[in-house]
C-alpha cells in the first residue's frame, strides 16, 4: 500500500507545483541554515577524547586565596585555572594519581639542515602525556623517564612535522635542531590534533594542534617561556629562578583518575596539600578544591563561545519560521485537493487511508526539502569557510561536513516536515465525503 | 469599516490567520535580534585603534639562538629599519592594538598591590621612538625621552617612575581634574607619575568580545622589552607602506640571516584578521535575515493565493452586489494587516523577551528597541506587497463568477 502512495505522492508533486515546490524550498532553507550552524556548534561541543572524558580530571586549588579574587564572584568561585611551578611540580613529586603530568605552551624555532629556520608551536609535557591523552605514535616511543630526570635533550615529533622534516626517512633517532639545540627525535605521532583543544584552553582552543614535545623537565631546565597566558597573583621576584619560586600560573596539570574512589582520594590529596601549604604560612585562608573532568571543565571555561549558543537560537528560530511557513502551505496544499481525497473516501478509503497516503506524500516532500537542505548546508559551510579566510585551517575543522551530519541533516529534514504536516493531514481526513462532492 | 466582517470571517479560518501571524512574529523575532547583533558588530569593528592604520606595517622577529647582547642586536635593527627611504619610525615592543595578545594588568590609585585595582589596563613598553612609530595623538604632557627608558625583562616584573595613559583610562582613573602629574600604582608600591596622555589607543583584544568598556584602557611605559621575539612597528610616509614592508626583510637579513621573521603585514590585515570571526558571523546573519524576508514574503503569497481561491464565489457575489475592485483590494490588504499586525504585536514581545534572556543568560547586548521597530515595520510593509499580487487577482474576479455556480 506505501509503494502505491509513494507512486501518487510523486505523481501529485506534479500538480499544484508552485505550491510544492515553496514548501520544499521552505523546509531545504530552514533546514540548510540550521544545519550549517549546528554542524559548527556539534564541532565545538563535542567530546575530544570520548573514551576517557571521565576519567582525565584538572584539579584547582585556591592558590590566590580570597583577596585576589574579582569582586562580584562572591557566589561562584573562580579557582585559578592554571598552576604555579611549585604547585604543579610539587604534585608531580606526591604521585598520587595513577597518571599525571604538569605541562604548558612553548614556541619553538625549528632550523632545518637547508632553508630558512621557522617556529612551531610545541608543548613540554611529562611522558605520560602520551598515554593518557591518548597520542598515537607513528613509529618510535615517548622518551624515558631517565632522559626526564637527566634533563635530556629529546622530542617527540607531530606527523606534519616530521614529514616536513624528514620526506624521505624515518624520523626515530634523527637530530632536529630547535632553538639552536640539537634534540633526539624519540617517536612520531600519528596526525593527532583533539578538538576542541582541551587539554589546554588557554589559548585558542580550536587551534591546529602542537607538533613538538620535549619533556617538561628539559623545558624548565633551558629556561623556555610559555607560549600561553599567564597571570601574577603578585610581583614574582626577578629572574627564573624568580618566576619558578613565585606566585604566577602558567602551567597546566591533568591526572587520570579511574574511578570514585581514586576520585575521592584525589580529592583528599588536594585538600591535605593545601592545609600542609596553609601550615608553611603560605596559604592563609581554608582548603577550597575542585576536580572537573574534561566535558566539565570544558563547560568550566566556556569552551563554547556564547556567540555560538546564540547563533544556534538565532538558526532555530529560523527554522521554526520556515516549518511554520510549511505548515500553512500544507494546509492549503491538501485543502485544494478535497474534492479527491472526498472521491477517494466515498469509493470507501478508510480515515487511516487518507491520512497514511497523506503522511507518504508529506514524507516525499520531507525527503526533497532535506536534499536541498544537504546542498544548502554543503553551500553554507563553504561560504562560511571561505569567510574565516585567513583563520581556513581552523574554519576547516569546525565546517567539517561528514556522513553522520549529513543523515542527521536528511533525517531532521524528515522528520521536522512531519511533524510540521501532522495537522494538514488530520485536517485532510475530516473531509466530509457527501458535502464535498455535493459542492462540486 | 469592514474591519468587523473581516474578523468574523477571520473566524472561519482561524488556523490560516494563527499561521501566519506566528510566522510574522517568529520572523520578527529573529531578524531584529540578528539585526542588533549585526549592529554591534559593525559598530565594533568600526571603533578606531589609534594608530596611523594607513601608514604601518609590522612584524614578528626573533633569533635563532639568542644572541649574546639582545638590547644591542634590538636597537641595530631598528636603527636599519629607521634608515630604510620612506620610513618615519620604527620601534620593538611586546604587542599594540588588535593584535590578539598581550600584558594585562590591574591599575591602582592606592599603593596596597592586593586589592582595590581601579580598571584592568594593557601594558604597552615604548621607547622614545613609540609615539611617532605608533602615531598616535598626544593630547597633554608629554612622550618618553630617550633617557628614561629603562629594560624589561619577561621574567624582571619592576617599577616604572612615569606613564602615559590613553584619555578613557584617566578619565575612569580621574573623573575630574587633569590626569598629568598624578600617581597611580601597577605592580609594587612605588608610585608611577602619569606624564602624558594620548587621546585614544586601544588594547591588544577589543576584538575578542571582552572587556568592551575597556577597549581603550591602555597604559604605555618607557621600557624596552628585551625578549628573544619582538614585534616590529614600522610606520612609513603615506604612499611608501609597501616599498618599505617590501624592504624590511631584506634589510633585517643584511644584518644576520640567524632570525626567523614572520607574518609581516601591513596593518590593514591585522585588523582584518583581527575581526574575522565578527565579519564572517554577520554575514552569517545577514544571509539569514534576507532568507527569513523572503521565506515569510513567499510564504504569505502561497498562503493569499489560495484563500483567494478558496473565496471565488465569495468575492464574486460581493462584487454583484456592488463592492468595487478597491473594496476587494482593500479587504485583503486590510485582512493581511490585522493578521500580521496581531503577529507584529507577539513579534516585539518575543523579540523583546528573547534579547532579554540572551543578555542575562549569554552575556549579549541588550537590543536596542530601535530595531524591534524597524523589524516591525520591515514585516508588516513586505507582507502587504506579500499579499499585493494575490489581491490584485482577487480584484479581476468578475461578478458574473457569483450566479455561474448556482
Amino acid at each position: 500500500m506505501i509503494g502505491y502512495y509513494l507512486q501518487l505522492a510523486l505523481r501529485t508533486l506534479r500538480r499544484n507545483v508552485i505550491l510544492t515546490s515553496l514548501i520544499i524550498a521552505a523546509v531545504g532553507v530552514g533546514i540548510g541554515a540550521y544545519m550549517t550552524v549546528l554542524t559548527m556548534f556539534i564541532a565545538m561541543s563535542g567530546d575530544p577524547i570520548p573514551d576517557k572524558s571521565a576519567v582525565l580530571f584538572v584539579p584547582q586549588i585556591d592558590a590566590w586565596g580570597p583577596a585576589t579574587r574579582p569582586p562580584g564572584t562572591a557566589g561562584s568561585v573562580r579557582l585559578p585555572e592554571q598552576f604555579t611551578y611549585r604547585d604543579a611540580t610539587g604534585f608531580m613529586r606526591a604521585h598520587a594519581a595513577r597518571r599525571q603530568t604538569a605541562m604548558y605552551a612553548v614556541q619553538l624555532d625549528v632550523t632545518p639542515p637547508v632553508g630558512a629556520s621557522y617556529s612551531q608551536p610545541g608543548r613540554a609535557a611529562y611522558r605520560d602525556f602520551f598515554d593518557m591523552f591518548e597520542a598515537p605514535f607513528a613509529a618510535g616511543a615517548a622518551w624515558k623517564v631517565k632522559d626526564e630526570t637527566d634533563l635530556a635533550d629529546v622530542v617527540v615529533l607531530g606527523a606534519t612535522l616530521a614529514a616536513r622534516l624528514f620526506p624521505h626517512a624515518s624520523a626515530v633517532g634523527q637530530t632536529v635542531s630547535l632553538d639552536g639545540r640539537l634534540y633526539r627525535v624519540t617517536g612520531v605521532l600519528k596526525p593527532w590534533n583533539p578538538m576542541p583543544h582541551f587539554y589546554d584552553v588557554s589559548g585558542n582552543p580550536f587551534t591546529l594542534g602542537e607538533q613538538l614535545f620535549i619533556p617538561f623537565t628539559t623545558a624548565i631546565g633551558h629556561e623556555m617561556q610559555s607560549a600561553g597566558g599567564q597571570g601574577c597573583a603578585s610581583v614574582p621576584p626577578p629572574g627564573w629562578s624568580g618566576k619558578l619560586a613565585g606566585e604566577c600560573i602558567w602551567l597546566q596539570f591533568w591526572a587520570e583518575l579511574p574511578d570514585a574512589a581514586a576520585v575521592r582520594n584525589y580529592r583528599q590529596f588536594l585538600v591535605n596539600y593545601s592545609d600542609e601549604q596553609r601550615r608553611l604560612g603560605r596559604f592563609h585562608w581554608p582548603p577550597l578544591v575542585q576536580l572537573s573532568n574534561v566535558k566539565e571543565w570544558l563547560a568550566l571555561e566556556h569552551v563554547v563561545p556564547n556567540e555560538v549558543r546564540v547563533n544556534s537560537l538565532l538558526a532555530f528560530g529560523f527554522l521554526a519560521v520556515c516549518l511554520v511557513n510549511a505548515v500553512g502551505l500544507m494546509l492549503a496544499r491538501f485543502a485544494a485537493r478535497a474534492g479527491e481525497f472526498a472521491i477517494r473516501r466515498a469509493l470507501g478509503a478508510s480515515r487511516p487511508d487518507i491520512f497514511l497516503q497523506c503522511l507518504t506524500e508529506t514524507a516525499v516532500v520531507g525527503a526533497l526539502g532535506g536534499i536541498l537542505g544537504l546542498l544548502l548546508t554543503a553551500l553554507g559551510l563553504a561560504a562560511n569557510r571561505a569567510s574565516l579566510g585567513t583563520l581556513a585551517d581552523y574554519a576547516g575543522r569546525l565546517t567539517h561536513f561528514d556522513p553522520a551530519i549529513m543523515a542527521l541533516t536528511v533525517a531532521l529534514a524528515v522528520g521536522a516536515t512531519l511533524c510540521s504536516g501532522l495537522y494538514p493531514t488530520w485536517r485532510a481526513t475530516r473531509v466530509q465525503p457527501a458535502w464535498q462532492l455535493k459542492a462540486q | 469599516m469592514e474591519i468587523l466582517p473581516i474578523l468574523r470571517a477571520l473566524k472561519r479560518n482561524k488556523v490560516g490567520a494563527v499561521l501566519v501571524a506566528m510566522q510574522i512574529a517568529l520572523t520578527l523575532a529573529v531578524v531584529a535580534n540578528a539585526l542588533s547583533i549585526i549592529q554591534y558588530h559593525m559598530s565594533n569593528m568600526g571603533r578606531p585603534s589609534g594608530m596611523d592604520e594607513t601608514n604601518i606595517f609590522t612584524l614578528q622577529n626573533h633569533w635563532v639562538g639568542q644572541p649574546e647582547h639582545l638590547r644591542a642586536s634590538i636597537e641595530d635593527d631598528m636603527a636599519a629599519l629607521r634608515g630604510l627611504p620612506g620610513v618615519v619610525d620604527a620601534e620593538a615592543t611586546d604587542a599594540y592594538p588588535l593584535l590578539g595578545g598581550g600584558w594585562g594588568w590591574g591599575i591602582r590609585l592606592k599603593p596596597d598591590p592586593h586589592r582595590g585595582a581601579v580598571a584592568p589596563t594593557t601594558l604597552y613598553f615604548e621607547d622614545a621612538h613609540g609615539l611617532d612609530a605608533l602615531g598616535l595623538k598626544l593630547v597633554g604632557g608629554r612622550w618618553f625621552s630617550a633617557s628614561e627608558i629603562g629594560e624589561w625583562n619577561m621574567n624582571d616584573l619592576k617599577g616604572s617612575p612615569s606613564a602615559v595613559l590613553t584619555a578613557a583610562l584617566a578619565k575612569k582613573l580621574f573623573p575630574t581634574g587633569n590626569p598629568v602629574g598624578q600617581v597611580v600604582y601597577l605592580f609594587d608600591n612605588s608610585p608611577v607619575h602619569v606624564v602624558g596622555l594620548v587621546d585614544r589607543a586601544q588594547t591588544p583584544w577589543p576584538a575578542q568580545g571582552f572587556g568592551d568598556g575597556w577597549a581603550e584602557f591602555s597604559t604605555f611605559l618607557p621600557f624596552q622589552f628585551i625578549n628573544n621575539g619582538l614585534s616590529y612597528v614600522v610606520r612609513t610616509r603615506p604612499g611608501q607602506l609597501t616599498a618599505a614592508m617590501r624592504a624590511a626583510p631584506d634589510r633585517l637579513s643584511r644584518i644576520t640571516r640567524q632570525r626567523v621573521i614572520e607574518h609581516l603585514m601591513p596593518f590593514s590585515e591585522t585588523r582584518t584578521a583581527a575581526y574575522q570571526v565578527q565579519k564572517s558571523e554577520s554575514w552569517l546573519l545577514a544571509t539569514v535575515v534576507g532568507l527569513l524576508l523572503a521565506i515569510t514574503v513567499f510564504g504569505t503569497v502561497g498562503l493569499s493565493m489560495y484563500w483567494v481561491g478558496q473565496r471565488r464565489r465569495q468575492i464574486g457575489l460581493r462584487r454583484a452586489l456592488g463592492a468595487t475592485r478597491v473594496d476587494i483590494l482593500r479587504y485583503f490588504h486590510t485582512e493581511n494587516f490585522l493578521i500580521a499586525g496581531a503577529g507584529a504585536l507577539l513579534g516585539i514581545a518575543g523579540g523583546l523577551g528573547a534579547s532579554l534572556w540572551m543578555a542575562t543568560h549569554l552575556g549579549t547586548e541588550r537590543m536596542s528597541p530601535m530595531y524591534i521597530g524597524i523589524g516591525a515595520v520591515t514585516v508588516l510593509v513586505l507582507s502587504q506587497l506579500a499579499v499585493l499580487g494575490p489581491a490584485l487577482r482577487a480584484s479581476l474576479i468578475p461578478p458574473s463568477l457569483a450566479t455561474r455556480g448556482l
